[in-house]
């Protein structure tokens, strides 16, 4: 069996593309690729359009070995990686929305972010101007006796992102839910060309509210790859302190409110009490509660003094005080376990399948952790465990984030202790050819994918792929045979972002 | 769950442990807001969010109004579900081509009398996304706006007072008409 080394020589490689290689493939090598995406031996991290190229990152699971291949598309096509490996659909209707290339046996070829409104077709792409106009959007057939449909948003009632959800039930039995998408599409990716890398960071932040560090944290290495610049010591730590305390913020809100969605609003309370006090803390030392716009390309921007990591300390001991409580609070409290156990279970063969990371993917027995797997610094330099389980249910995806609390906390710890001194950051300068680099950071839903080619200090494009990509498909396969009461409880646990796939 | 209760019952509330200079701005806001409200539409007001393409940033902001350190049901202001319950929208993002008519649809399903209010730098003219094939541009441009509360995302506080100042000028519009 070749190995992803042995694909790249196949090839034309492009010389400035790092840390990974990308090369230029024929058809022949394309389809060979499919074809091990869908025997199961390799995952699919990426699949993304130029105005007459697609791109495919691969990563070989036993080897963590990560690899770009690219077809070229003169006629405006490309061999279909979605018809035969379901992943790639949603990502193959897009490139077909903003490039117009068209992948050739898609066995669906509905628009997916484009819904008739943007008054040009092919926006990133051979433009054309097309009148704004309101189209039904044919969702999947559905036959059979006594089956009804429920349809939801893409207003929804909380405060939530928009999104539309069509539910099949046969009375309280969901048998099927479709969704779609693409309503917080805001461009960004039209944005980002030809934007200066300060610009394009900010733009990379604003991806998805939650994920601001680790967008920014991934745009940043990217850049920095393609640049071969060396971030200092120093930035590079404060970066994963940055992460962790995104990460801790977030899964505390989450345990909460999926607590929240099976009416138990005690947890939900006093996990936003914890999740509070860290945005505080965030607030106080690096000046903003969301710690947006502080990972640049070259380092960072501000630094962190004693009395910064005092404060950090001291709400770190304070949850390291209130959260076990809430744990055990959690884990006897039989109505709520009814409600968790065995609900939205996602089988691991989907989770591999679908290369589905953070605790989606480990709580279906998938091990991927960028930190972990990847080992980006200073991650390479710290100790962590990754929780992993197999039920695949809610409960499970509430103990992964259980479970990498903790570790946070732990990481914390060793990064507040062992934080070296240095300078905050280097000048990212420029260069006049084009240079290509790629990223993947491990945001607290999973892996951030950006890929980029900068030219003459401007990005000439950029993508970024959230872990939701391969998340929300997911989502629809674990509400089957549940009741549609347990939706929101569901898709609390999955804990998706709208803006992140929308982009 | 029992001792977790009952500690609540005698550990003095979250809104007073703020740190100092929140705490002051917090219970001011508070006491302004609760006056204010109730001068105008008796004990409540009933907040429908709208999401109109934001990053998801602002919600998480917004969603902070509701923890234990700010609590803003404690002055009658309450977020519902529906529309049809709202006397104000409260808008995030730029607007997006794809929610434009999503957040048409909304407003005119509030019940007059209603006040929009645009929550962020986005909301108010696209923000960092203005220009964008795929953005209408601030949310003045598709719902009549009384009031945009400026941020990147702005903080609970200061949302809290942006509510305070749309209180304050519903009022004085009540008293001169």
């Amino acid at each position: 069996m070749p190995s992803l080394i042995d694909l790249m020589l196949e090839g034309r490689q492009v010389q400035q593309h790092s840390p990974w290689p990308r090369a230029t493939v024929d058809a022949s090598v394309w389809a060979f690729a499919v074809g091990e995406l869908a025997q199961g031996r390799w995952s699919l991290l990426g699949l993304w359009g130029e105005p007459s190229m697609v791109h495919m990152a691969i990563m070989d699971g036993h080897t963590a070995e990560i690899a770009t291949i690219s077809v070229d598309c003169p006629d405006h096509s490309y061999p279909s990686v979605g018809k035969h490996h379901p992943p790639a659909l949603r990502l193959e209707r897009t490139i077909n929305d903003m490039f117009g290339l068209s992948a050739e046996g898609l066995p669906d070829t509905r628009p997916w972010l484009e819904h008739n409104r943007w008054g040009v077709r092919f926006p990133l792409g051979d433009r054309i101007i097309a009148p704004s106009k309101a189209s039904p959007y044919v969702f999947l057939p559905v036959e059979g006796d006594s089956l009804h449909q429920i349809a939801v948003g893409p207003v929804h009632a909380g405060i939530i992102e928009p999104g539309h959800f069509r539910f099949t039930a046969s009375g309280e039995t969901v048998v099927r839910l479709e969704q779609r998408l693409g309503y917080t599409h805001k461009g960004i990716e039209g944005l980002m060309t030809g934007a200066s890398l300060e610009r394009a960071v900010q733009l990379a932040g604003r991806v998805s509210g939650d994920s601001t560090v680790a967008y920014a944290f991934a745009f940043s290495r990217a850049a920095e790859a393609a640049l071969q610049l060396i971030v200092p010591d120093r930035a590079v730590w404060l970066r994963a302190l940055l992460a962790e305390l995104e990460r801790l913020a977030n899964h505390l809100g989450d345990i909460g409110a999926i607590c929240n969605d099976a009416s138990f609003a005690l947890m939900h309370a006093l996990c936003s009490v914890l999740r509070e006090s860290i945005l505080r803390a965030s607030n106080t030392v690096f000046g903003h509660r969301l710690m947006r716009d502080i990972i640049v390309p070259g380092g960072v921007t501000r630094d962190l003094n004693d009395e910064g990591k005092d404060i950090i300390q001291a709400t770190l001991d304070n949850i390291r005080l209130r959260f076990p409580a809430l744990v055990e609070l959690y884990d006897n409290t039989a109505s709520l376990q009814d409600r968790t156990v065995d609900t939205g279970v996602l089988k691991p063969a989907l989770a591999k399948q679908y290369a589905a990371g953070g605790y989606i993917g480990r709580a279906s027995g998938r091990s991927f952790d960028a930190r972990s797997t990847l080992g980006y610094p200073p991650y390479d330099a710290l100790r962590f465990d990754v929780p992993v389980l197999n039920e695949g249910d809610v409960n499970a995806r509430v103990w992964i984030r259980v479970r990498e609390v903790e570790q946070s906390l732990l990481l914390i710890d060793q990064i507040l202790d062992r934080l070296p001194e240095g300078p905050l950051g280097t000048h990212a300068g420029h260069r006049r050819e084009a240079r290509e680099g790629m990223a993947t950071v491990e945001g607290f839903r999973g892996d951030v994918l950006v890929w980029l080619r900068l030219r003459d200090g401007r990005v000439e494009r950029c993508h970024m792929r959230d872990p939701s990509w391969f998340q929300w498909p997911l989502l629809e396969a674990a509400i089957e045979g549940n009741i549609v009461a347990d939706f929101p409880l569901c898709n609390k646990s999955f804990n998706c972002s709208y803006s992140g796939q929308d982009l | 769950m029992r001792k977790l209760l009952f500690e609540s019952l005698f550990r003095r509330p979250f809104t007073e442990q703020a740190p100092p200079s929140n705490d002051v701005a917090v219970t001011e806001l508070a006491a302004a807001v609760g006056r204010a409200a109730r001068r105008r539409l008796g004990r409540s007001l009933s907040i429908r969010e709208v999401d109109a393409g934001s990053c998801n940033g602002c919600e998480l902001e917004i969603h902070a109004l509701n923890n234990a350190y700010y609590d803003v049901e404690r002055f009658g202001l309450r977020f519902v579900a529906s529309p049809r319950h709202a006397d104000v929208i409260m808008v995030t993002g730029p607007v997006t081509k794809n929610m434009r008519e999503a957040l048409e649809r909304t407003y005119d399903a509030v019940p007059n009398p209603k006040w929009v209010v645009a929550v962020g730098d986005c909301a108010r003219d696209g923000g960092c996304f203005a220009g964008s094939y795929a953005v209408v541009g601030g949310v003045s441009q598709v719902v009549p706006v009384d009031l945009h509360i400026p941020g990147c995302p702005p903080s609970p506080v200061a949302i809290l007072q942006g509510l305070l100042a749309l209180l304050d000028r519903t009022a004085k519009s009540a008293t001169s008409t």
